[in-house]
């Protein structure tokens, strides 16, 4: 790899990269971060490579990472020259030979693309680049373009530019895409006090939960008293059900080095960290890789780009904490102890790891910074809501079709995402609540559909715009289950230190197990209130702050369900197993003789084509009927 | 996997792959863990040693992440995701059931050592909900019904 110095060792990059991009033979891109894999891409991906070398065809495999929709994962992507790039959904490696016929032949009659692309946005350097030229080929009618998409069409990718698009091993890809050219802008014509501005200007806000200004974190850590001071990338996404910063780090790595490195520069910083979460190997390997190239690329190291500034980052791997996602409890894990918070009021920027200034920024964060400094402060502040500013990635799962990584401009309302992005809710269900923010977020309720997805309007909805987890709910989901589900998590990761929340959130899982179980009384309810303040108010750090969230925001929109539960005993969804009971409809039943197979314990009994009954004292509940039951006979109520 | 015996060797080879710094433990401990699978009593013995630190510091970093565990794992680790799409998606009955078919509760290994059966809070890939990672096998879109067949399998 050589040396990156000047503007023009970054337009040689540059050049090389378009060449790997799109090149002048036939190339496929499987996409291969953590959900392709779980998805079955390897296999997929052996099955070209043996393929493409049986035929000896001359072909391009190249891994990338992920484009977002999980759900037509694996995800095979075709880049003729001079045709439009097709996508090929949910490929099994069956359907491996019949592509490559179609490569090798130009035609697309066997396996139909599920959608194509003319053409690839390079938003950083504000250029579109066709992959043909002239008119579009007959042979697409009937194909979606990625922009009717209905997944992709409200979205607006910025910090999830380059995901499933290049190569995340290959920097010079990153660099075609106009990468390291805003640490080159920066380092070679901007003062770190322009650059502060800028980051002032656009407005970017903390992608990690809190929301706090960028800007104005990094003005505090540059004003700090000291000679030494840390950039560190929180990784650690802990929140269940939130995956966008694993899909960057693993589809992107370079976009958060650089903009570690431009933020590092501007704070004077020359030292960095990755706190990368350790149930993410892939992204580890990746980030390794990607530094590994910068540093052989002089990009991080002595002296980068003749600036006389030096920096350079090391990963650190969690060891499985949630609460390490605190950016005090990570930094005492990165220093090798225990993960426990420490007060707030003494400020990280000022006396964080190793009690030096430290601007700890969320991977999200990170990546957006060279955009910024590309495109400018104030292009970054007209995208989005006045006072949430940008885009934000957000994982759209649960009981909705669409599943996957979405990014859309903030201020769009919850209705957009759940029911243009994601298609709405499987099974003609109705759709009841949207769980964001987190396990410490909140419950938003159908009614408030048209919320729009702003910082401060979530927080006033009673929950918060956290890491980004989505997780849609329909009227078979329980909210006290939900939240149940959500303060045993919590109870479980809470580190001990605070009492209020060490004790009171075990208390609260004791009341809300007993009123799941059937043993609610009256005034658990308020009791629940009173000690979820206490709680707030008592602990040092903002899981316990917020712990008590998920229990506030479904009593304040679903009360009747918790009444349900207590007085009546009843739980109308049908998920507290106490308080339902199975029965097999007398009318659907054909005496197919399923349900007594998979019974475990004998409870559902009935001879062949006679209707079938479940007995009430042997049935534990397990839900293998209801699973096995093709005439959807059985009734849980 | 199989459980790595432990040696004197071993643990003093992990240990001189990282620097004698305090901040070295959670790293050293991670690849412990990953080379034994749980954590000996012989080898925190010996990093406390090395980092000259009393062996409750490291106990308490042993203790306080979810990644170490101090008790050995069975030949493989079934981890049932408690993400909340797969919460919502019904993976609390697949835990169940894995509890009644290997007889076992959760956090417990088989008396034959074969499985160790832990939930683990989210796997990040909530479009397969709900899921269950034996190993490194992802096994997606999971029901009772297919389990028996998929331990059968690891069983051999």
């Amino acid at each position: 790899m050589s040396k990156i110095v000047k503007m023009e060792d970054l337009n040689k990059a540059k050049k090389r990269g378009l060449d790997a991009l799109m090149p002048r033979k036939t190339k496929i891109m499987v996409g291969m971060a953590t959900s392709g894999i779980a998805s079955g891409a390897g296999e997929v991906y052996r099955a070209l490579d043996s393929e493409i070398k049986k035929r000896k065809a001359d072909i391009i495999l190249k891994k990338t990472g992920s484009m977002g929709m999980d759900c037509i994962e694996p995800l095979v992507d075709v880049i003729t020259p001079n045709m439009p790039r097709m996508a090929y959904g949910r490929v099994t490696a069956k359907q491996v030979p019949a592509i490559i016929d179609q490569i090798l032949n130009g035609s697309i009659d066997k396996e139909k693309p599920t959608y194509y692309m003319g053409e690839e946005d390079f938003i950083v350097t504000g250029e579109k680049i066709k992959y043909y030229k002239g008119k579009k080929p007959a042979s697409l009618k009937g194909i979606n373009a990625i922009g009717d998409v209905p997944f992709y069409k409200k979205q607006v990718k910025l910090a999830t530019r380059n995901c499933g698009l290049i190569d995340p091993e290959n920097i010079d890809e990153y660099i075609a895409k106009g990468g390291y050219f805003s640490l080159y802008k920066a380092l070679t014509t901007m003062t770190p006090d322009e650059i502060i501005e800028d980051v002032v200007k656009s407005g970017l806000r903390g992608r990690g939960g809190g929301g706090f200004p960028a800007g104005t974190k990094w003005r505090s850590c540059r004003d700090a008293e000291g000679d030494i001071k840390y950039v560190i990338c929180n990784g650690d996404e802990g929140d269940p059900g939130a995956y966008m910063d694993r899909s960057l780090m693993e589809g992107d790595p370079h976009s958060v080095i650089e903009g570690m490195i431009i933020g590092a520069y501007a704070i004077g910083a020359h030292e960095g960290y990755i706190y990368v979460r350790n149930e993410y190997p892939l992204a580890v390997a990746n980030l390794t890789k990607a530094i590994e190239q910068a540093r052989a690329c002089g990009l991080l190291g002595k002296n980068i780009l003749k600036s006389g500034f030096d920096f350079d980052i090391r990963i650190s791997q969690g060891a499985g904490a949630f609460v390490c996602g605190e950016s005090t409890a990570l930094m005492a894990s990165l220093e090798g102890k225990a993960g426990e918070p420490r007060a707030k009021y003494v400020h990280t920027v000022e006396h964080g790891l190793w009690n030096r200034p430290s601007n700890l920024n969320n991977v999200e964060t990170w990546a957006n910074v060279p955009l910024i400094i590309a495109r400018g402060g104030n292009w970054f502040s007209a995208i989005g809501d006045k006072a949430s500013t940008g885009t934000k990635v957000f994982s759209l799962v649960g009981k909705v079709n669409n599943i996957g990584l979405v990014e859309v401009p903030m201020g769009i309302p919850l209705r957009d995402i759940i029911y243009d992005i994601g298609g709405g809710i499987p099974d003609g269900k109705e759709f009841k609540a949207i769980q964001t923010g987190g396990p410490s977020g909140g419950c938003i309720p159908a009614k408030l559909v048209e919320l729009p997805v702003t910082f401060d309007d979530l927080k006033k909805a009673g929950s918060m715009m956290g890491s980004g987890g989505m997780i849609v709910m329909d009227e078979k989901t329980c909210m006290v289950d939900i939240a149940r589900y959500f303060i045993e998590f919590l109870e479980s990761e809470s580190c001990g230190k605070c009492v209020p929340c060490r004790e009171g959130v075990h208390r609260m899982k004791q009341i809300l197990e007993d009123i799941c179980e059937g043993r609610g009384q009256e005034g658990d309810i308020e009791l629940l209130e009173d000690m979820a303040g206490a709680i707030i108010d008592g602990s040092l750090c903002a899981l316990g702050g917020s712990a008590p969230n998920p229990v506030l925001s479904t009593i304040k929109y679903f009360r009747e369900e918790y009444e349900a539960h207590i007085r009546d005993k009843k739980c109308p969804a049908a998920v507290c197993k106490a308080l339902i009971e199975y029965r097999i409809d007398p009318d659907k039943c054909t005496g197919c003789g399923l349900c007594p197979r998979v019974c475990p314990t004998g409870a559902a009994k009935g001879k062949i084509k006679k209707i079938h009954t479940i007995d009430q004292k042997k049935c534990i509940k397990c839900g293998a009927c209801v699973e096995s039951c093709k005439y959807d006979a059985i009734i849980v109520e | 996997m199989n459980t790595q015996k432990i040696t004197k060797n071993k643990i003093k080879g992990i240990i001189g792959r990282h620097e004698a710094e305090k901040t070295s433990l959670i790293a050293i401990l991670q690849d412990m863990q990953n080379e034994f699978r749980y954590l000996p009593k012989e080898a925190l013995v010996a990093v406390g040693k090395h980092l000259d630190m009393p062996l409750a510091r490291v106990y308490e970093v042993a203790t306080f992440y979810n990644a170490f565990s101090l008790k050995p794992r069975g030949r493989y680790l079934v981890e049932v995701c408690a993400g909340t799409a797969c919460h919502v998606k019904g993976g609390f009955n697949l835990l169940a059931k894995l509890e009644r078919e290997l007889k076992i509760e959760c956090g417990q290994t088989t008396k034959d050592g074969t499985f160790t059966l832990e939930q683990v809070r989210c796997l990040g890939c909530c479009s397969l909900a709900p899921v269950v990672r034996i190993d490194n096998d992802i096994h997606a879109y999971l029901t009772q019904d297919k389990i028996p067949r998929i331990l059968k399998k690891y069983r051999k």
